[in-house]
């Protein structure tokens, strides 16, 4: 009973140490181009952004009844590939976020976990047709969509608003901006804390502490709720900074159009019942924002990366998902030196973020890296 | 495998009609509101009279209607 207590206790403190990469993972998503256009101070869009994400998590207490979303044999997953998945699902969190790079936090977890499951319980408890489904489609179809959406939009919005002040449209369009930027925050809440609290609660029914088929109790709720905006609100000011500057220049009515596209999309997807990733389709549109003003600058290098990063994100977080689960399996001993190697990488990450910190006061400057290979945005 | 290329189908219908739809009434709206001189032009004050009144009033008709589906959004959101 105590080794099991044990397993348990990391399986809940590592899907909440998830949860908070996930919140400061997707901060991007919806404050960026509001950060960028200076719609808010950094600080404030955080805060702003970290209040509706807890607000969202209390809003939906609805936990979803699977933990992978029908893409392994839910029969077949141990709480050791789960604990073995969220550190895989983690440490690409981190290695992304390390170079800047926005990718699908739901993509590594469910990476980590079907790597996981792959060297827990075989290839069979994978179901690949489902992968293909609700993981490879999706992850074409959402930049691909909001991107064309966000171009088209942010052409007609140049060419309404072309006679009329530059000031009052870059303020009319701010204030607009915040107001989708908030939606999406509150989606996000309502999604993505939601995903935790199935995990821990679904971890605590296979331990027989609650009866099949309960809600999340109460301090489960709190905890997610709190993870997740508390990682929104400490930001990850490097993914930010790629999203609002690196990828192109964005003004107000850009800004306004990235997030209009993102809300509509995110929301259609949810409501008629086509999962889409919420980060590929608020970077596809920051693209399509940029693709459809004239004489904006698409930085095509950055987002070569961000798509790399994207078709890696599944089979990276596999094989560290993988590696932990094998490592795991060998008792409790197992599980400690995974989680003690987690611990270690999490602060290695830390320390080498350190040599060139992004912050709330240097979050708006074009990149180095960026600047050298194209000079000063002057266009 | 069943790919729900319908589904998808509409996702994209949907987002781009109400994408395009409140970014067109966004912008008509600033440049409207812009025309009427902002609030002078809705109380109808010495700078335009009429045209800029109808400016005023088209410009609030239009942000009225994006805030009309910004709320559809959060009906949406929150569940029940």
């Amino acid at each position: 009973m105590e080794s099991f207590s044990f397993l348990l206790i990391a399986v809940v403190l590592t899907a909440l140490a998830f949860d908070f990469t996930n919140g400061f993972h997707d901060t991007a998503n919806s404050m960026a181009t509001s950060i960028a256009t200076g719609a808010l101070k950094p600080r404030v869009a955080v805060a702003v952004a970290g209040v509706l994400n807890l607000a969202g998590a209390f809003l939906s207490t609805q936990v979803a009844s699977t933990i992978s979303n029908g893409l392994v044999n839910d029969s077949r997953v141990s709480l050791v590939m789960i604990f073995a998945g969220l550190v895989g699902a983690i440490l690409w969190n981190l290695t992304t976020w390390l170079f800047g790079l926005p990718s699908s936090s739901s993509h590594a977890l469910f990476g980590g976990l079907i790597g996981a499951v792959w060297v827990g319980a075989g290839g069979s408890a994978i179901q690949f047709a489902q992968v293909l489904e609700k993981i490879v489609v999706p992850a074409i179809a959402s930049p691909i969509l909001a991107c064309g959406v966000a171009l088209i939009a942010t052409y007609l919005a140049y060419k309404i608003t072309q006679r009329t002040a530059r000031h009052r449209v870059d303020r009319g369009f701010r204030a607009g901006q915040v107001g989708s930027a908030s939606l999406v925050a509150l989606a996000h809440g309502t999604n993505d804390a939601q995903k935790t609290m199935g995990v821990i609660t679904l971890a605590l029914i296979s331990t027989g502490f609650l009866p099949h088929g309960a809600q999340p109790p109460w301090w489960v709720v709190l905890t997610a709720g709190m993870a997740i905006s508390l990682g929104t609100y400490v930001g990850g000011w490097r993914i930010i900074r790629t999203m609002g500057k690196g990828l192109t220049d964005i003004q107000p009515p850009q800004g306004f159009t990235a997030e209009t596209t993102a809300t509509a999309v995110i929301l259609s997807s949810s409501h008629l019942g086509f999962a889409l990733s919420t980060t590929q389709v608020c970077t596809g549109g920051i693209l399509g924002s940029g693709l459809g003003r004239r004489l904006a600058m698409v930085r095509w290098g950055v987002a070569g990366r961000i798509a790399v990063s994207w078709v890696l994100t599944l089979p990276a977080a596999a094989a560290v998902g993988g590696v932990a689960a094998w490592v795991a399996d060998q008792g409790d001993l197992g599980v400690a030196v995974v989680a003690g190697v987690a611990v270690a990488a999490a602060t290695g990450f830390y320390v080498l973020s350190r040599r060139r910190p992004v912050n709330p006061d240097n979050v708006n400057d074009v990149p180095p890296r960026e600047h050298a290979l194209t000079g000063p945005s002057a266009l | 495998m069943d790919i729900r290329w319908d589904n998808l189908g509409e996702v994209s219908l949907a987002s781009f009609g109400v994408t395009i739809a409140v970014v067109v009434l966004f912008s008509l709206a600033i440049a409207a509101w812009s025309r009427a001189g902002g609030l002078r032009g809705l109380r109808g004050g010495a700078a335009g009279g009429g045209p800029a009144r109808v400016a005023a009033g088209a410009a609030v008709l239009c942000f009225a209607a994006c805030l009309a589906v910004a709320a559809y959004g959060i009906d949406l959101i929150v569940p029940g």
